[in-house]
Parts: structure tokens; sequence; C-alpha cells
């Protein structure tokens, strides 16, 4: 076996909370603090005086090595670490502690369309864009009819992006990244934007990057369900500690019982969206307890709360309903049965039921909303959970029947 | 088609460690040069893509700084030992607002990037050497100005505008060195955004923009030439201006080696700090 393309020892990063300018920025702070105590400013706060403990190890102690080749998904809840490990593996910050060896040229994509500039024509933002990311311009200049077919933006090509759709936007600012040739490729969470159409497209020139071109991935993303179609391996951090290397499913169903139910912190994780809309409420109909327990085809009725934007447009509401091993087992779309929502005001209410159709376990559901055109304006993860008991809604027990749904069928004879 | 194999051993590998310095730092800009034409380039096409005016821009400002000067230095009847006062000017403000012009992008170019800073890697001294070249292309335009004014006048310089391209680097120099102090500092303390409009009001009045240096009483001089644009701006009258202007080699001396003190030291800083720009900026 060749020598890993990626060695991580014992790395840490650490941010300090604790000098008052750190947090403020004013040069008045600092010298104000030289002042007051110049000796105590000099030597740095005394052991165990207020303050001194307040370093705060967004990563500490990680270890792992990534075989050339290996597509590497990376998944946590927000803040354990993940988009600070990949800010060191990208050099965009230095690490406190530890070291990390890369045998390769690395490019980074950590957000979709870094340096575009909306009076610029797409064209021009191509370059401007494969520059940033590390591609000469002789490089861009071979690749370009590529990255515009990519992205499908031939028409376009002269025109401002200002004037681009969101989604012709997200497609030429992906097909840009999309094109670059580094042996390690560090993406973080941008399938999460595009059509879906287009997200395929991108997973399909992922895969092929990594089978066809023997390129290695690391790939941090909310969307447990690409991590599983694309990673051959996955990490699990929790408050910057790594927690299981595994493969992808049994990574996955780690990281789902790390999780607590609905919101943290007083708010919902919204892991998609622009802000034009928001859930700021999701509800079951099923009164008191921590959790909601259902029978099997018991009615369930979810209750959603919103705050709308004058510039949202129609919405569309969709439910993704997951089992605790991370599948998503079950989705609907607003569509499907009815029309887009037109808000009246700036807030509204919206509910949905069914009959639940799942077996005994314990599910997670988010919720999110499109615009007319499918793109996200706000998707909240996990943020409802419920049970459903070993019984029918008729009273009859549970069987311990084979699947993990159930339907109304009628038989005839 | 099996993966082709990735030769790990060709290069050598990176090692990011706390505290460690990039070995290849200078070879690292070298490969990033693309990236540098294309910020500056980016902000000349957005600046004229813009505005209304756009290149006329980049004279407007110096013209009417010129008409003031002109109409004020006569009224107090400021020496001009013999040229015609705007080309006295003018030749003056060309490298001052070069410098001025150059800071001021220069400092706050590191904080207007932050959104680049915090989601790419590239060699950061490309984000305030882009901001100074912007200015440069300015300076290049009304230097085209100021010959048509000459012209005008019937003045033509001699061999000594061959020297003209040093103390252009001079102004360089010192807006670069400055400039990297002001945007790594600002960086972490924003007061500086502040500061720098004081500096740079300050600045011109002690150099000699409206009036000429020979005006500087003998004993105030050393102090005086502690400006390194005062050099700057009476190189550019000598070289222009057939030698009206006489060169002071103490004067030169001094400001060369506070450039070369300042570029230097403000590159050591930069680097210093430079590696925890994206966690505080």
């Amino acid at each position: 076996m060749s020598s890993p393309i990626i060695t991580v020892e014992n790395l840490g990063k650490c941010y300090s909370l604790r000098t008052p300018s750190a947090r403020s920025g004013l040069l008045r702070d600092s010298l104000g603090s030289l002042l007051r105590n110049p000796l105590q400013a000099l030597r740095g706060p005394a052991p165990g005086a207020p303050g001194a403990n307040e370093d705060f190890w967004a990563v500490r102690g990680l270890s792992f090595t990534v075989q050339p080749g290996e597509v590497v998904g990376i998944i946590g809840r927000n803040g354990a670490g993940k988009s600070t490990l990949l800010k060191m593996l990208s050099r965009i910050t230095d690490p406190s502690a530890g070291r990390i060896t890369l045998r390769g040229r690395v490019a980074s994509l950590l957000e979709v369309g870094t340096g575009f500039h909306p009076d610029l024509s797409g064209r021009e933002n191509i370059f401007l864009n494969g520059a940033i990311l590390g591609m000469t311009r002789g490089e861009i200049r071979r690749r370009l009819d590529e990255i515009v077919a990519f992205a499908e933006v031939e028409k376009f090509l002269d025109t401002p992006v200002k004037r681009y759709s969101s989604g012709m936007y997200v497609r030429l600012a992906f097909a840009v990244a999309a094109h670059l040739d580094p042996e390690i490729l560090i993406i973080d969470e941008v399938l999460a934007v595009g059509d879906a159409a287009f997200q395929r497209k991108c997973l399909a020139k992922l895969q092929s990057a990594t089978r066809d071109e023997g390129r290695t991935i690391l790939f941090v993303s909310h969307n447990l369900a690409s991590v599983r179609q694309l990673c051959s391996r996955a990490l699990v951090l929790q408050s910057g500690q790594l927690v299981a290397d595994a493969a992808p499913a049994e990574a996955i169903a780690h990281y789902m019982s790390l999780l607590p139910r609905g919101r943290e912190g007083g708010a919902y994780r919204h892991i998609a969206g622009d802000g034009r809309a928001r859930i700021t409420t999701l509800r079951l109909n099923a009164p008191g307890g921590t959790e909601p327990l259902y029978a099997i085809f018991e009615p369930i009725r979810f209750e959603m709360e919103f705050e709308v934007k004058p510039d949202a447009g129609a919405l569309e509401f969709f439910l993704l309903i997951y089992g605790e091993d991370g599948e998503c087992l079950a989705s609907s779309f607003q569509r499907d049965t009815g029309d887009f929502l037109r808000p009246a005001g700036a807030n509204g209410k919206i509910s949905v039921s069914f009959k639940n159709p799942f077996l005994p376990g314990r599910y997670l559901v988010s919720a999110g909303i499109f615009d007319r055109s499918r793109q996200f304006l706000d998707w909240i993860e996990f943020a409802e959970g419920f049970q459903v008991e070993s019984g029918f809604v008729d009273g009859r027990a549970f069987d311990s029947r084979l699947g993990r749904v159930s339907i109304l069928p009628e038989w005839s004879a | 088609m099996p993966p082709p194999p990735i030769d790990t051993t060709e290069a050598p590998p990176l090692i990011l460690e706390a505290g460690r310095a990039s070995r290849n730092y200078w070879r690292d800009l070298w490969r990033y040069r693309d990236l540098l034409a294309f910020l500056t380039w980016r902000d000349l096409v957005v600046r004229y893509k813009q505005t209304m005016v756009g290149v006329a821009w980049a004279l407007l400002q110096p013209l009417l700084t010129m008409a003031v000067f002109v109409v004020f230095g006569g009224l107090l009847g400021v020496p001009t030992d013999g040229v015609p006062r705007p080309v006295m000017v003018f030749a003056a403000l060309l490298p001052w607002q070069f410098f001025s012009a150059a800071l001021s992008a220069c400092s706050g170019s590191l904080v207007n990037s932050s959104n680049l800073i915090s989601k790419v890697y590239f060699p950061r001294l490309i984000v305030p050497l882009s901001a100074i070249l912007v200015s440069l292309v300015d300076f290049l335009v009304s230097a085209v100005f100021l010959a048509a004014l000459m012209l005008w006048y019937g003045l033509a310089p001699d061999w000594r505008i061959l020297a003209l391209p040093l103390y252009t680097l001079l102004a360089f120099a010192c807006a670069l060195g400055a400039g990297l102090w002001l945007t790594a500092l600002m960086v972490r303390y924003r007061d500086f955004r502040i500061v720098l409009p004081f500096i740079l009001q300050f600045g011109t009045y002690v150099s000699p923009v409206a009036f000429n240096s020979n005006l500087v009483p003998e004993k105030w001089f050393l102090l005086y030439s502690l400006n390194p644009m005062v050099s700057v701006i009476d190189g550019f009258r000598w070289s222009l201006l057939r030698g009206s202007q006489s060169l002071n080699p103490v004067g030169l001396a001094m400001s060369t080696a506070l450039a070369v003190l300042l570029l230097w030291s403000g590159t050591a800083y930069f680097r210093k700090t430079e590696r925890s720009f994206a966690d505080v900026i």
C-alpha cells in the first residue's frame, strides 16, 4: 500500500476568547489593558486568573490518515469542528497543535463562487474564480469550454452574473470548481445548493473524479444521503474530537445516535436556504412528553409556523422523515398533492397530515421550503422526532413483521 | 479503467504545523502571479463598469486638487522658481496622489477581502499588492496628463527623466511598506481605519506639494526629510523640470533607508500575522 496522501497527527486548533481586544478588535482596549496593568499584559494572564481558561479548542487531538483515491466524508453537528478541520487542511488557518502532512496539490472549495463579482460577466468570473482557486490562466483557458458546457450557461457567458438566476449562478460557480485538477479536493457543504438535477450531475462528476482520475476527496456534508452515496469512509466529529471512523453506514448510525432532537439552544439547524423564508416552529400534534408517540396508522399532523420576506414569491413546503440510521425513508412535497403557498403577510402557518405508515422505532423529521424554481429557502434538519409504538391504531399489537413501513392496501378476491 | 497511480513521492510533502513558516513562501507567491493580475484587473474593470465617468476619475481628483493649490499658491505668492505653477504643483501631486491612494487602498485591502481570506488559501501578500497596482494604473493615467500639461507649456524634460522610475519605485516602496503595516494592523484593530485619513491629510501639508522644499529653513531640514515622500516629490520635480529643484543627497539617503526599513519591517510583520488573519478577520 502506498503512503497516505493525508496524515493528520494530534491536530488541534485553539481560539482564544480571552483578551478583550480579540473580541472588540479595538486598539483602545488593548492599549487600555496595557496601561492599567503593564506587567500582566506582558506576561499574559496569571494562571488561575479569571479568563485564563477561556481558550476554546475547536479541534483537539485529531489523528487520521487518508489513502490516495479515498473519498472521506466528515460529519458532525454544527460546532463539532468540521469547518475548522477543513480550514486547517486547506491552509486557510494554521493549526495550534499537531501536524498535517499533505502529499499532493490541494484545492479547497469551502464556498461556491468565492470571489465572484456581480458586475463581471460569466466569462470574466470564470477566470477570476479559477485564479482564486489556484488555477493558472493557461489551465483556465484550456478548460473554459468544458466549464461553460458543464454549467449550461453558453448563452449568457458575456452577461454580468448579477443578471443570472440563482440556479445559473450556482451552476457556474460549481462548474469552475469541478474542473480543478488537484490530487486532493476539499469540499464543504456545497452540494446543498442548486436544483436536484444539477446536484446529481455534481455527484456524478465527483464520482468520476475519484474513480477515473484517482483523486482523493474530503467531503463535509449535512446531507447524509450524499455521504452514503459518495464516500468510501466517514469520520464523525463531536466537540472537536474524532468519535467514529468507519464505513459510511456505520458512521452515520453513530452520528444519528449522538443527535439531540429539536432545537439546539433555542434554534433549529438551518442547513440550507438564503433566508428569504424561514420555518420558525415545527410542531407535532401529540400532546406532552419529550417525544410524541404514535401507533401505526394513527394520524400525524405537523404544524409549521414560518416568516417570509416579500421577495420570496410562492413557497413550496417539504417534509423528510429519517430512520434512526440516517436513511431518508419518506419525503413529501407540497406540490405532490397541492399548490404553492402564496403567503399573505410576513408570517404564516401551514400544516400537513398523514396516517403514520412507519413500523415501531424512532424517527426524525426535517422540513424545508423551496421557492418556485426549487431553490432552497430553508431546510431545518432533524427539527423534530417521534416514536412509533408497538401497536396499531385499532388496538392490535405489532406482530414483528418485516419491513420499515406499512401500507393500507385493499385486498380483493 | 483503473485509476492512474499517483506518484506521491514526486514532490516533497507539505507539512503544516503550528508556528511553522512556509518554506516556499516566495515561490508560492510567484505561482499565484495570475491571481495578482486578475485581482488588479477586477478592481479596475469593476470601477470603470460601475462609474459613469470611468477613467476620468483617475484624473478628476488630482485636477481639482491642483486647481485649489494653484489658486491659493498664487494668492499667497508661494514662489515657483520660474516654473509655471500648474506644472510645479502637478509634478508633485502626481507622486503624492499615488502614494496616498496606494496607502489607503492597501490599508483597507485585507479587511475588504475578508470573504476571500476566510474561504481560500493564497499568499495573502497578493491582496495589498494588487491594491497598490490599481493605484499605479491611476498614476500612469495622471502621468499622461502631466505630459500633456508640460507639452502645453512647452517644457521638455532632459536626461534627468531617466531617474523618474527610480523615484516611482521609492514611492511604491514607501506605500507598500506603510500599507503592509496598516493593513495587517487593521485586521486586528479596526481603529486604524480612523487613523489613516488623518495621516494622509497631515502628509499633504508636510509634503512639498503646494510649496517648494527650498522654502524650508536649514535647521528644520533633517526633521522635514524624515517624511520619505519629501525626497520622492523633490526627485519628481528634479527629474521632470530639468533640475529646477535641487537634489538633497542626505535627504534622499534618509528616505531610501526609511523606505527599505518600512518595507522590510512591514513585510516581516505581515508575514508574522498573516497566518492568523483568517481567525480574526
